[in-house]
């Protein structure tokens, strides 16, 4: 398994968020899926340690997180937000920042044409794209990382049909041409069908249902 | 230094003093008038400065009679604690910045007293390193609080973007960086302005204080120059020690956001 959570308790803001989860993810494309305030989001954040549990052990490739270097953790299994998030000044500069923390020089051309960007974009300020453009750029800045697992945390919440589809038609192509595991967040099961292979159902902080997608979610 | 060749005196009397309460009545009058209700206020403000102002004159005039450095350093050492505990009231976002705030003032003051008496621009005596030392911790207080206030407003509307750096495996440096220069010029900025239109939209109080005493103008505006240079130079330094020391407590030691207090 690429990830393990063993009896995992998190609060946040006082509130028990995740209650004695226990789930596993394998390698390849996982999903997280369950309505609003399940838990979801919270889970994704402590695969890579931007938040610990209270209680229980979390594991990458068999050994526990707390053990491992977090910035290293990091770039390896790194995590793309919910709403866009750039740093000031044009995609090019955010690509080669990310780049630069795994000590890479950036192929930016290629890496925007991976998140389903031109080449135009890289000199554009990233304050002035729109909401999916700027997501394909948070999408750019992660794989500069060359990162072995990518978290993506409702990447689509934010966008309309259209610009939906066309993101997950970019992360399903991207796993044909990188070789990265996803583990996707999200509250819409019908997207967990199309973008995952593998399932962890929460709800209210509880794992409801684990397994193949094939055989928990059946549309 | 020179400084003490400009030195003169001038005699104000209690009579004097209480005549400017007419400029006084004139402020409660306006906010009176036009409903502010400040009239509690500005009453209070004329009380604590007479009797803060008054117990002041009467302990430096203790030391300068004493004419004890030890003296010198106890009080601009009061001043470090007092502004340190008044600084951190407007930094309350800010987790734990009592201590940053104390280190950075106490740092600036001394190694901008330090420096100043080491070049010879003034004499290390309680009559230059008291006024001095006060007006340098009471510019780096206003300029670490700003700073520090910044810094906690900025945290607190840019946490989506702390968190997506740390993300992608920055340190808590990295992913603080943009803010801590922000704040960092929220801080200094206010010095910086008033001493690029300084003489032309006004004059700062030592001049004026120094040109009420009879000194030379020249003198006056050289002595005025020498507070204004030293205060850019420890306003920068508190400013600085204050953010590099608090923006830490932001974070975990394994470079995770902590979860934001309310103000």
């Amino acid at each position: 398994m690429l990830f393990e959570l063993e009896r995992v308790t998190m609060e946040r803001d006082g509130k028990t968020v995740l209650q004695d989860v226990t789930a596993s993810l394998p390698r390849g494309a996982s999903c997280i899926a369950g309505p609003s305030g399940s838990g979801k989001s919270t889970l994704l954040r402590l695969l890579n340690r931007l938040a610990d549990p209270a209680e229980g052990v979390v594991s990458y490739q068999g050994s526990d997180v707390r053990e491992r270097d977090p910035l290293e953790l990091r770039r390896e299994v790194c995590l793309v937000p919910q709403l866009p998030a750039l740093l000031e000044g044009t995609v090019e500069d955010n690509v080669v920042f990310a780049a630069s923390l795994a000590g890479r020089d950036a192929d930016v051309a290629r890496l925007l044409d991976l998140a389903g960007l031109d080449a135009s974009f890289a000199p554009r300020d990233a304050d002035r794209l729109s909401v999916g453009e700027q997501q394909r750029a948070m999408l750019a800045r992660a794989l500069a990382l060359e990162p072995r697992v990518l978290l993506l945390d409702e990447p689509t919440s934010a966008l309309d049909e259209a610009a939906r589809g066309a993101v997950e038609a970019t992360l399903l192509h991207l796993r044909e041409r990188v070789s990265v595991s996803t583990v996707l967040v999200t509250h819409d099961l019908a997207q967990a069908r199309r973008m995952a292979d593998w399932v962890v159902r929460l709800d209210e902080g509880h794992v409801v249902a684990q397994g193949p997608v094939r055989e928990h979610l059946i549309a | 230094m020179t400084a003490a060749t400009t030195s003169t005196s001038i005699h104000v009397s209690v009579g004097d003093v209480a005549a400017t309460l007419a400029l006084v009545a004139v402020a409660a009058g306006v906010s009176f008038w036009r409903r502010a209700e400040l009239e509690e206020d500005i009453a209070i403000a004329v009380f604590r400065s007479f009797i803060q102002l008054t117990a002041i004159g009467y302990v430096i005039t203790f030391i300068f009679d004493q004419d004890s450095l030890w003296l010198v350093a106890a009080l601009i050492a009061i001043m470090v604690l007092f502004g340190a505990f008044t600084a951190r009231r407007r930094a309350r976002r800010v987790p734990d910045a009592f201590w940053p705030l104390l280190i950075a003032l106490a740092v600036a003051g001394g190694a901008t007293l330090g420096l100043v008496v080491a070049l010879g621009v003034f004499n290390a005596q309680p009559r230059y390193l008291v006024p001095v030392g006060g007006m340098v911790v009471g510019n780096s207080m206003t300029a670490a609080a700003v700073a520090l206030n910044r810094l906690g407003d900025e945290v607190a509307a840019h946490a989506r973007e702390i968190e997506a750096t740390l993300a992608l495996g920055a340190t808590s440096t990295q992913a603080a960086a943009p803010i801590v220069r922000r704040s960092l010029r929220s801080g200094m900025i206010a010095l910086v302005d008033s001493t690029k239109t300084t003489g032309l939209i006004f004059f700062p109080g030592t001049m004026v204080g120094m040109l009420l005493a009879g000194a030379a103008p020249t003198d006056a505006v050289r002595l005025q120059l020498i507070l204004l240079w030293t205060l850019l130079g420890s306003v920068a330094l508190a400013g600085l020690i204050a953010i590099t020391l608090a923006y830490r407590n932001f974070f975990t030691p394994a470079h995770q956001l902590r979860e934001q207090p309310e103000p």
